[in-house]
């Protein structure tokens, strides 16, 4: 990467505001700091009949080219590259449509009960009563607050989830001998996985246009629809954070020339218990168990989409379902047991650890607890629109969802400081920036959404970063050009390192480390 | 915002080159401002018959990836090499060294038929 580390104090640091404690300096790669010989362990040599089974061609010749270093070097590697770390754990972190909510600690507790962490996955179903449980409790409660018939908790993520959705839509059209249906319609203000799906899927996208308002346009909407038609993928809340005031209308529109209505979940977080898409007449939808119901982004290893469906496409659902027998026992469906199923989307029944949390989350809070969870979500982001108006411009200023989106497009005007400026002058202030430049439709776009789970001096710590910034855009513009000024990195040379690359590696395995046995 | 006269112009912010029987394609200032640095270009086959709003190119900016839509139908003849070393040109010369490929055209081309004149543009950017 083109980069500028600048270990000086900082020429514009931003004063009274606290920053994310980090390292002055980046660190080593663990290549760097490899010495020949240096270990932090022994391994000891296998008896001698344990090779003789391998084949001599699939034998080594040499040690892997892994770096040589000891214990304490190692360790310190890592927890001081931690410490580089921004996190929700150190900080507010208004990325939207990411919904970077608190992950509750108690969530990490259960997760790691051994019954569940060190359960093998192939153990018969007499022995993994517990878990098929609390999977087949999830998947309940998910068809409760979706409004669906069944979930499956296959999926490793929200975009395999969609991926997942789409192809019970086109078993469903197969099935029905309907197999002229190539077209999938996606809104300009859609997530970009949502197209991404229809490709996949091998599907044409067909892009709809937004009104004035940021939802759907009818008209336009209808102009598209017919024969080819095989769903329509909609982001409720829109990526505007805005509710489809016209909902029904759209998914009934979808249903009369014989598609199906997918509802892209990952904005679940602003209407938990005020609206359930099954209600609404959608026939599929996924959820990101990582946004709504807080198991973390990343790092916990792979996530968890869980698809929910309507009555039409039950048979398709992923096999093996969790089946619950009349003696209250749970088993797994056997292979073939439903031949309509569109098969396995993933090993085993999915992400169990991830839905372990997701489980702790729903018992945390209840119903009426999720119902808050959205209310809290939804005031927080209303909150910070209000105090954010005239400071930037608000292009679809009413009343938002979880998330809105401001532009800078003004200070770009009158001060020649675009969103990137602004977003990388939040690092000195010791916020994490929203997301930038999306949705595309709206020029310079910050997207902000809070999250129900910080308080209200976090958001006007917020806020008051945001005024200082517009402000010093109009006297000290340079101070925005060149952010941050306090982070480990200075401003990345993004373009130059996208154009020009400057990439490395080493082999695998090489002559220059000797064979220590 | 710079926008050339004698040039045509897409809604999708394309400009048209018209000589003879073939034309010129690139975009817009606006376009390459609104993308911001274009990391990446990746340009059609010489040779491939263009239909009218059909993605033939793909930009690729530091903010988004787009497609390019070919702003008529016809053939392409030539396409701006330049461009794979040195994709910033689309950012310092969009209509200049940055144009992005030649294409014989199908049929003359002329405003309407999606295809709009300088001032056209320049109201509907609101330059």
């Amino acid at each position: 990467m083109n980069e500028q580390v600048d270990g000086s104090s900082p020429p514009f640091g931003a004063a009274d505001t606290v920053c994310p404690a980090v390292g002055a300096a980046l660190q080593p790669t663990l290549d760097e700091l490899s010495r020949p010989g240096r270990r932090a362990s022994r391994i000891p040599h296998p008896p001698a009949d344990a090779l003789a089974g391998i084949p001599a061609d699939q034998l080594r010749a040499l040690p892997p080219a892994l770096p040589e270093v000891d214990e304490p070097e190692t360790v310190r590697h890592f927890v001081n590259l931690s410490h580089l770390n921004y996190a929700v754990d150190t900080g507010f972190y208004p990325l939207g449509s990411c919904t970077m909510k608190w992950n509750p600690k108690i969530n990490e507790w259960a997760a790691r009960l051994p019954g569940f962490a060190d359960l093998h996955p192939l153990v018969p179903d007499a022995l993994a009563q517990g878990t098929l449980e609390l999977l087949w409790d999830l998947e309940r409660w998910l068809c409760e607050i979706s409004g669906m018939r069944a979930v499956t908790l296959q999926p490793a993520a929200g975009a395999q989830g969609e991926l997942t959705g789409i192809l019970m839509v086109r078993a469903y059209h197969r099935s029905r001998g309907d197999t002229e249906r190539s077209e999938i319609i996606v809104p300009d203000s859609s997530h970009g996985t949502n197209p991404a799906t229809a490709s996949m899927a091998g599907y044409r996208t067909i892009t709809v246009r937004s009104d004035a308002r940021g939802g759907v346009d009818l008209d336009a909407l209808r102009a598209v629809l017919g024969p080819r038609t095989a769903a329509l993928m909609l982001t409720n809340p829109s990526t505007l954070g805005l509710f489809e005031e016209r909902v029904c209308e759209i998914v009934d529109a979808v249903h009369e020339a014989g598609g199906l209505a997918y509802m892209d979940g990952a904005n679940m977080n602003a209407i938990l218990g005020k609206f359930r898409p099954g209600d609404a007449g959608f026939d599929v939808m996924h959820v990101n168990v990582h946004k709504t119901f807080s198991t973390p982004h990343g790092g916990g290893g792979p996530g968890a989409g869980p698809v929910a469906v309507g009555e039409k496409l039950l048979p398709f659902l992923p096999s093996p379902r969790v089946l619950r027998g009349d003696d209250g026992t749970f088993r797994l469906e056997r292979p073939g047991e439903r031949p309509a199923s569109i098969g396995r989307v993933r090993s085993y029944v999915g992400s169990t650890g991830v839905l372990v949390r997701a489980y702790a989350y729903l018992l945390a809070h209840g119903g009426s607890g999720l119902e808050e969870v959205s209310e809290d979500a939804v005031l927080a982001a209303n909150y910070l629109r209000h105090r954010l108006r005239g400071t930037y411009e608000i292009p679809y200023d009413r009343v938002c969802k979880h998330e809105f989106v401001a532009s800078a497009a003004n200070l770009k005007r009158e001060a020649g400081v675009r969103t990137l400026d602004v977003a990388k002058r939040l690092i000195d202030h010791g916020h994490h920036p929203p997301t930038i430049y999306f949705p595309l439709i709206v020029e310079e776009a910050l997207l902000i959404e809070p999250t129900e789970t910080e308080s209200l001096e976090t958001l006007d710590d917020f806020a008051g970063a945001m005024e200082a910034i517009a402000a010093e855009a109009h006297v000290n513009p340079e101070a925005l050009h060149s952010a941050p000024h306090t982070a480990p990195v200075r401003r990345l040379d993004e373009a130059t390192a996208a154009r020009q690359p400057d990439l490395h590696w080493r082999p695998m395995t090489g002559a220059q480390m000797p064979c220590l046995d | 915002m710079d926008v050339r006269d004698g040039l045509l112009y897409t809604d999708e912010h394309e400009w048209l080159r018209v000589e003879g029987d073939t034309a010129t394609v690139g975009i817009t200032a606006y376009a390459a401002d609104q993308l911001g640095d274009v990391v990446f270009v990746e340009l059609p086959a010489l040779g491939r018959s263009l239909r009218r709003a059909e993605a033939f190119g793909v930009v690729e900016s530091v903010k988004a990836v787009s497609d390019l839509f070919a702003p008529v139908d016809g053939e392409v003849v030539e396409v701006n090499q330049a461009l794979v070393g040195k994709p910033e040109l689309l950012n310092s010369d969009p209509y200049g060294e940055g144009w992005i490929a030649r294409v014989r055209l199908a049929e003359p081309a002329s405003d309407g038929e999606g295809l709009k004149d300088a001032d056209a543009y320049r109201r509907m950017i609101g330059a």
